[in-house]
């Protein structure tokens, strides 16, 4: 039987049907899992897509948070299942404290919608399995709100304990400390970073075939469990 | 019925790309006499109850406030 990985849709989602077309293209079942409804149907896996989830209003992220189906996505994530967020699933993922830091607007004052250069610095959370430590990868990245911030002895913890999972290679292109693209909780499940790895799955749309992993990596760690 | 004020800043090491947008567009206004824009959210709230200090603190901490890059004060008005 198939992995199947639960994709979340809320108002003003907008990469949830592009993110269940990688799950599927990964080779597993996509779910398609409803913001106003709590029931997870006994998903092996959640990805929180991106888009401008209630209009990003008060913060990006800040009211997708509460939204019936996150209390137990939260729950489950504190528990082990591997929740992966994307560009606005990051900032749900940084409002819902599951992630440490918080997103704000970038640095340069644009919208920044390009292929970027990431370096995989962790390859052992359920979402890089697939990848080699210091592999190299391009994907799209496209954001206004991408820039990563944390104190000081938050971003030394996140270093110290390898939970630094991307980072921005060549060019920082929203002002995130310490060049952070995407990070990770201390038991390597939950996976957040602002680049969108699910539009970067075939090759007539994506700069590379780079985002497959992300999705294959979640596949094959179910598999094995 | 009551009224309460929550004022949202951003921290002040937290760098605020609006408010220096605005500040540049204050320059070329002419009030280069003006160094520094901080921007924030004001929230005006109407209770039909007595308001409760610690149901105050938990919506501005929990939902109004990102206490990780915001500070917020609350403030209740005597109707």
């Amino acid at each position: 039987m198939s992995a199947r990985i639960g994709v979340v849709t809320f108002p003003g989602s907008l990469d949830d049907q592009d993110a269940a077309r990688a799950v599927r293209i990964a080779g597993a079942e996509a779910v398609s899992l409803w913001h106003g409804d709590a029931d997870l149907k006994g998903v092996d896996a959640v990805v929180l897509p991106g888009g401008f989830s209630y209009g990003d209003y008060l913060r990006c992220g800040a009211i997708a948070r509460f939204a019936p189906v996150m209390q137990n996505v939260i729950d489950a994530a504190r528990g082990g299942l591997p929740v992966l967020g994307i560009c606005n699933g990051f900032q749900v993922l940084c409002e819902s404290h599951l992630l440490p830091g918080a997103l704000i607007r970038n640095d340069v004052r644009k919208f920044v919608c390009r292929d970027q250069w990431l370096r995989v610095e962790n390859a052992n959370t359920a979402w890089t399995s697939d990848y080699a430590e210091g592999q190299e990868i391009l994907i799209p990245l496209k954001n206004g709100e991408g820039g990563f911030v944390a104190d000081d002895r938050t971003l030394d913890e996140l270093e110290g304990e390898g939970r630094v999972v991307f980072r921005y290679l060549h060019d920082n292109p929203n002002g995130s400390y310490r060049d952070i693209a995407g990070i990770t909780n201390e038991r390597g499940n939950v996976v957040g970073l602002m680049p969108h790895p699910e539009h970067a799955v075939e090759r007539l749309t994506g700069p590379s075939l780079d985002g497959v992993g992300f999705f294959s990596s979640v596949i094959s760690q179910l598999v094995d469990a | 019925m009551a009224r309460v004020v929550v004022d949202v800043m951003l921290k002040p090491e937290i760098l605020d790309p609006q408010g220096q947008a605005v500040l540049g567009a204050l320059a070329r206004l002419g009030h280069s006499d003006i160094t520094s824009v901080r921007q924030g959210k004001r929230f005006e709230l109407e209770l039909d109850a007595a308001p409760d200090a610690a149901t105050l603190e938990e919506v501005a901490s929990t939902l109004l406030a990102n206490t990780v890059i915001e500070d917020y004060s609350i403030r209740v008005e005597e109707s």
